[in-house]
């Protein structure tokens, strides 16, 4: 008998589909007289929609016509706050806000039929910046254009602050950024009243689309049935809006009795679809002559679109991340979502927390610099212990040790070495190196009580000729969700690998566990595998299966008795919290997360002075995420959140003009090629978590949180430059380096 | 464009001899996924930017979504359904399963293609000439560490 697979590089179980082209993404789907669709959009930020024109070109008669009148249900997309319509109705509130949809055959002329309808809207006076959000002087949203507040704060900060030897204030911004999955979002549906309505497609979260259908289209739960697709890349760019695309292609369906196809072109993906909420924190901190953090006093101001959506979530979130991996006796953390006329900002790797951590990592090195200590020195004298209590209040229960993978990363990296070498070279050179860390903690899982309402529930089932099914509606999304759940059950099983395979999430087949974001796949959904398996070892120890490993024959022998004398053989496991854990969703205290993933990022930039640009030239990540199940598909999901970070951080940048993204294209918005990026230096430090399967945490969006400010601490290194906000593109060093000299 | 003119496209695509049929200008994208059912060829940006609907054609790398039907008159095609031979994968597309060059695989057709005619015109890439053949053809997964490394293990095989 071979051991498990737990903690071994297993290929990834749908490469073969994938490197030959075969997997099937659901534009490569084509249903028997199946129509396409396309949307028709708000040409203005917010006004009264005062007519719409159809322009005479267009054989009208041949196209299906869809508006927010004929929407059998609410016309609400369901998520948190119902605020948002699927189909504007009276009213606009963004540019590029579904007002319309259109179905035809002939695709080409479809593209044509949408530019000759024209939507007259009388405009309103619209917001586009946070600022403008909270001078309040023309409302857009509530009563107030604040979509959600939370407050949280020990101790005494004010008394602290006031008698501090040392404070430093600083004001950070990050910018928005598309999450740029290379598959576009689309959607195909069929529907009628008396059948219901079936949706495939490209998403993350198969029961957020279930609901939203339901709700559109007023139908009971088991008429509405959606199935994901293999999906080209997510990120959380395709969370929460394919509830739309699936509304508007089931609308479509519905309506005109065929089979439609929604597919966005990229400009459509960039121009219309959600990014990360760009950001606004400021920060005042107390310090002792010694280093000791005294007080933190953080605001952090999210900006999250036209509606609601997700940003309460984004928000809370960014805000008990904004503290960092540190211990600090008084602190306050204000957190703010405000609306603008922007389309609404949604989920994107790390949600909230690589913003309120720039604004961190940055600070801390402009506070440790007053203190006089170095970057690490200062960070390794507050770092959060064993024993110690988080910001919201949470007792750090696990083993922490910040101290031993700062050690580590600064060993790999040559930080100090380069660091004192780079300070001494860099006044007789043009291209000018700099060295950086940031040193931030990730929360695995939702936050606070998240996981308590959701309920996740997973099971497995094996038949007669002894074949496993995994049922979760998890989805593969090129994080390697498929193969280390395979891993984790036949591991638990003691069955060989290939007698496990991963049902494809569909809502008609596979239970409800959760949504696929949050780092929380392998841990908490992994976790609820392991039980599930546990439980259907039991049931077979019923017919005499009894032992650690079992190979194929064995295992079938005891399916076939199990099944002949008992019928079905299922086992399912319902998420329950670890003991222990609580939280007060009023006070907004206590255990924010399960756990936590914990890292120290080194980054080295050469910033050419002639030209300001910066390119990174090497990264080290250094992390600890539990036990690793699989190590080339956890390094995968480092490097690959490093790079989106680096993009983040120099490269991305979205052109907003009255709230529309002027640079909807992959020409001028800019992600790192293979020619961008230095080598990135992936460790792990394996520290087994009690409640996570065989020891894993979360690790996805992590890597997401780090990389911003450790090239911007860099940066400031190379050029003594102060920059507070990304992305850190030519221009904008060109002006602080300006300023600087000024 | 239904008024269009129709011409009749005579090529090899995977080494069989097919006619395509269409408007001069049809994307060779859109034919060789819609006519001959070829969708490991993907659609990304449509603009010649990220490189998913690579093809090969008389063995040099392009994007179809900008090559017009015309053009691929009396030409040889290679997509990604053509670079197996029968169940037996290239050395590029075993390497891409063992070393994590794939993630959610919807640029791997295409960074496979280009991979492959990097080989070919090269045997022995160093790192740099693996990171500039690829540079056309954009990964928002991996961060393109892991497609090196399956690039230069499958140059050794």
């Amino acid at each position: 008998m071979s051991e498990t697979s737990i903690g071994m590089s297993r290929p990834r179980r749908e490469g073969f589909a994938k490197v030959t082209g075969q997997a099937r993404y659901v534009d490569d789907l084509v249903l028997p007289g199946m129509l396409h669709g396309i949307t028709v959009r708000s040409p203005v930020a917010r006004g009264l929609i005062r007519r719409i024109d159809f322009g005479p070109e267009i054989p009208w008669s041949e196209f299906t016509i869809v508006t927010a009148a004929d929407i059998p249900g609410r016309n609400r997309v369901a998520l948190i706050v119902d605020d948002q319509p699927c189909l504007a109705e009276d009213r606009v509130n963004h540019p590029e806000e579904p007002v319309l949809l259109l179905a035809h055959a002939d695709r080409q002329l479809l593209e044509e039929a949408r530019r000759h309808v024209t939507i007259d809207v009388a405009t309103e006076p619209a917001v586009f910046t946070v600022d403008e959000a909270l001078a309040g002087t023309t409302i857009v949203w509530g009563v107030d254009n604040v979509f959600k507040t939370y407050a949280v704060a020990r101790g005494d900060v004010d008394a602290a602050l006031a008698s501090a030897p040392i404070v430093v204030e600083g004001e950070y911004e990050t910018g928005a950024q598309e999450q740029l999955y290379i598959e576009p979002n689309g959607m195909i549906a069929t529907a009628s009243p008396e059948i219901g309505v079936t949706v495939r497609g490209s998403m993350q979260c198969p029961y957020y689309v279930h609901k939203a259908l339901m709700a559109l289209f007023d139908l009971p739960e088991h008429k509405v049935r959606v199935v994901q697709t293999e999906t080209g890349g997510g990120f959380g760019g395709k969370e929460e809006y394919p509830s739309i695309i699936a509304g508007h292609a089931a609308l479509l369906a519905w309506k005109s009795g065929r089979p439609v196809k929604l597919i966005y072109d990229r400009a459509e993906d960039m121009v219309a679809t959600t990014k990360r909420h760009p950001s606004r924190t400021r920060h005042r901190t107390g310090v002792a002559a010694d280093g000791r953090l005294l007080a933190m006093d953080v605001d952090f101001t999210i900006d999250g679109g036209a509606y609601c959506t997700l940003s309460p979530v984004v928000l809370s979130r960014g805000t008990i991340h904004a503290s960092g991996p540190y211990y600090c006796p008084n602190t306050r953390l204000r957190g703010r979502a405000v609306a603008t006329n922007a389309p609404p900002h949604g989920a994107f790797r790390g949600f909230g927390a690589p913003q309120s951590l720039f604004a961190l990592e940055r600070h801390l090195d402009r506070v440790a610099a007053a203190v006089g200590l170095s970057p690490d020195e200062f960070r390794r004298r507050n770092f959060i212990q064993n024993g110690q209590t988080s910001a919201v209040g949470q007792v750090m229960r696990d083993p922490i040790d910040m101290n031993a993978l700062l050690d580590r990363a600064l060993t790999l990296s040559e930080y100090h070495a380069k660091r004192a070498r780079f300070t001494e070279i860099n006044p007789a050179l043009r291209v000018r190196k700099g060295i950086g860390l940031a040193s931030f903690m990730h929360g695995a899982g939702f936050t606070g009580s998240g996981e308590d309402h959701l309920r996740s529930v997973v099971a497995i089932e094996a038949d007669a000729a002894g074949r496993v099914s995994v049922l979760s509606s998890n989805t593969e999304i090129g994080q390697g969700t498929n193969t280390i759940f395979v891993q984790i059950a036949s591991s638990a099983l003691g069955v060989p690998e290939d007698l496990v395979e991963i049902a494809q999430p569909d809502t008609l087949v596979v239970p409800n566990s959760g949504p696929t974001v949050a780092s929380r796949t392998c841990m908490v959904v992994g976790k609820l595998i392991e039980s599930a398996a546990m439980a259907l070892r039991k049931d077979l120890a019923k017919v005499g299966l009894e032992g650690e490993r079992f190979d194929a024959e064995t295992f079938r022998r005891a399916c076939t008795d199990y099944t002949t004398r008992f019928g079905t053989l299922r086992a399912t496991a319902r998420y329950s919290p670890p003991p222990g854990l609580r939280w007060d969703d009023e006070t907004y205290t206590g255990d924010a997360y399960g756990t936590y993933a914990w890292a120290v990022y080194v980054a080295e930039v050469s910033v050419d002075t002639a030209t300001f640009e910066t390119s990174v030239d090497d990264f080290v990540a250094v992390q600890e995420v539990g036990r690793v199940i699989n190590p080339v598909l956890a390094a995968g999901q480092i490097e690959g959140g490093v790079a989106q970070a680096i993009g983040w951080a120099l490269y991305e940048k979205i052109v907003w003009r009255e709230g529309r993204m002027v640079n909807a294209e992959m020409t001028n918005y800019i992600m790192p090629t293979s020619l961008d990026l230095p080598p990135i230096r992936v460790y792990f430090e394996e520290r087994p978590y009690a409640h996570g399967p065989w020891g894993a945490k979360g690790i996805g969006e992590l890597p997401m949180d780090g990389p911003a400010p450790a090239i911007a601490n860099a940066v400031a290194h190379a050029t003594g430059t102060d920059p507070r906000s990304l992305p850190l593109t030519p221009e904008s060093l060109m002006a602080l380096t300006e300023a600087a000299h000024a | 464009m239904p008024d269009a003119p129709q011409i009749d496209v005579e090529c090899r695509v995977n080494g069989s001899t097919v006619v395509l049929r269409g408007h001069p200008m049809d994307r060779l994208l859109g034919v060789l996924r819609l006519q001959l059912g070829l969708t490991g060829t993907k659609e990304g940006c449509g603009e010649g930017e990220c490189g998913a609907c690579s093809v090969l054609i008389d063995d040099t790398l392009v994007n179809s979504c900008l090559v017009p039907l015309l053009h691929a008159r009396n030409t040889s095609i290679t997509t990604i359904e053509g670079v197996a031979t029968g169940d037996r994968l290239h050395a590029v597309q075993e390497a891409f399963i063992a070393d994590g060059g794939a993630q959610c695989g919807i640029c791997t057709p295409g960074m496979v293609l280009a991979a492959v005619s990097l080989l070919s015109r090269n045997p022995e890439p160093g790192l740099d000439d693996v990171r500039t053949a690829l540079a056309g053809n954009l990964c928002r997964c991996t961060g393109y560490m892991r497609i090196f490394t399956s690039v230069l293990h499958a140059c050794r095989k």
